[in-house]
């Protein structure tokens, strides 16, 4: 007997939990509630620090899934405990009987249209991080006509009580840097500027991104959160903000500005966890079992969590989580079922 | 024109459309390393014309930004050449030259 582990969510971190477990020996079930696999992976353009391709990125994690069934416009119907194991039913009236959960349901973008001070979709020339990538991947979009002026504003949907959003996203600094550059590098001379509060881009090649972005790039950072935005006659916009540095109130005029939406806990997500009574934090994201020291487990046994269920990562942050949260379910399956026998796909893969 | 003794005040507002891109252009060809900077004050920290008089390289870069060129100046004008500035500077810039060519860009102001 194989154990069956059910994965709610399609995006990287189910994905990548997905090739994990399926060459420990399992029988993975990966289920996606949209169209397609690869979750928000799928509609970005390239990817901070280095600007590889997402494209080239989701492909080759999808193509580590072979033998995994995975199932796309389908969602949890119902759930419930057994004795040791949890009964599905799928939306797509296929019933599993899981020895493991893993939840890996992701964020949802906070709607920039909620923060009405800026504008997103009242002013034309107001757009987002996402529709930027869109911009990106497509090569149009009737709002960004050669922009000679282009404003970032960070932290739109983060660190914002008022908006019911305390929380840093972690990947908008990065994010608004790496998309500042490649404006620049579409429109060389255009004068870019990015209002922030904190920059908040650690680790690794970030400061050295950070670098090329003042130095290469030629990118003004100006710390201060922009306050409000008003459109032209000509459909430009004036946009105000504190130069917090210099303690002066500032503004600006510019053809675009870009709003760096945050993360935001997944509704659908959420929807699930409700159906067992996961328990959720402050921020709207899912408990962990024991703080910092068990990341990938839930309160409830056998349930597991990875990837942005439980706040915001990065992408290399997410990876890990999934392949992390593969050997806990491996762990926790032997303990459970010591009379399962797995044994792994071996695949031969170069170095 | 009847004169209340008494005028508009200067708006103290940085006007960012004010910056003039192609002297700064000028200035960056000479010493590229101007764009480096990351605000941390470390310059002004160590400055000792900075303990007599408002003199800030941190400041007076911020101002070309915004725009103020003038106030740039008036800035530096009391910079003795210690050098201190160079040997604190976390991004390496040679704050001492980078002084002398804004003096030289913006000094015909």
């Amino acid at each position: 007997m194989k154990n069956n582990v059910l994965i709610v969510g399609g995006g990287p971190a189910g994905l990548e939990a997905s090739s994990q477990l399926q060459r420990l020996g399992y029988n993975v079930i990966l289920i996606e509630r949209s169209t397609a696999l690869g979750g928000h992976l799928a509609k970005w353009d390239r990817l901070f620090p280095s600007g590889v391709s997402a494209r080239e990125t989701l492909k080759s994690l999808m193509g580590h899934i072979e033998g995994v069934k995975y199932f796309t416009d389908t969602e949890v119907q119902s759930i419930n405990r057994l004795e040791k194991s949890y009964n599905v039913i799928l939306s797509n009236g296929i019933t599993v009987l899981a020895d493991a959960v893993l939840m890996t349901t992701g964020f949802d973008l906070f709607k920039a249209s909620r923060k009405e001070e800026y504008g997103y979709g009242i002013y034309n020339r107001v757009i987002t991080n996402a529709d930027l990538e869109a911009y990106f991947r497509n090569g149009s979009d009737p709002r960004i006509d050669n922009p000679k002026r282009i404003g970032f504003v960070h932290c739109v949907g983060s660190r914002d009580e008022k908006a019911g959003c305390r929380s840093c996203s972690k990947v908008c600094c990065a994010t608004a840097v790496k998309q500042a550059m490649e404006m620049k590098q579409a429109f060389p001379d255009a004068d870019v500027f990015c209002f922030y509060m904190d920059l908040r881009l650690f680790g690794r090649h970030y400061e050295d991104m950070y670098l090329s972005a003042q130095r290469d790039y030629g990118i003004r950072f100006i710390r201060g959160r922009v306050a409000e935005v008003a459109e032209n006659a000509d459909g430009s916009l004036q946009v105000k903000a504190e130069d917090t540095v210099a303690s002066k109130p500032l503004k600006a005029s510019l053809d675009l500005l870009v709003l760096m939406a945050g993360m935001r806990p997944s509704v659908s997500g959420r929807r699930v966890g409700d159906l067992l009574e996961m328990p959720v934090e402050e921020d709207g994201y899912f408990s962990v079992k024991e703080g910092i020291v068990s990341g990938q487990k839930s309160p409830h046994p056998g349930i597991f969590l990875a990837g942005a269920a439980t706040g915001p990562k990065t992408l290399p942050d997410t990876l890990a989580d999934a392949r992390a949260a593969a050997v806990m379910i491996d762990q926790y399956l032997s303990d459970v079922f010591p009379e399962a026998k797995h044994y792994k796909n071996l695949v031969r893969e170069l170095w | 024109m009847v004169d209340f003794g008494f005028g508009l005040v200067p708006s103290s507002r940085i006007n960012l459309d004010l910056f003039d891109k192609e002297r700064y252009e000028e200035l960056a060809s000479m010493e590229p390393d101007v764009r480096k900077c990351m605000s941390c004050g470390s310059c002004t920290a160590v400055c000792t014309a900075g303990k007599y008089s408002a003199t800030s390289l941190r400041e007076a870069i911020e101002c070309i930004h915004n725009g103020q060129p003038d106030k740039a100046l008036g800035m530096l004008k009391s910079c003795q050449f210690c050098g201190k500035c160079t040997m604190v500077c976390p991004r390496g810039i040679n704050t001492r030259h980078l002084i002398l060519s804004i003096n030289k860009t913006y000094g015909e102001l």
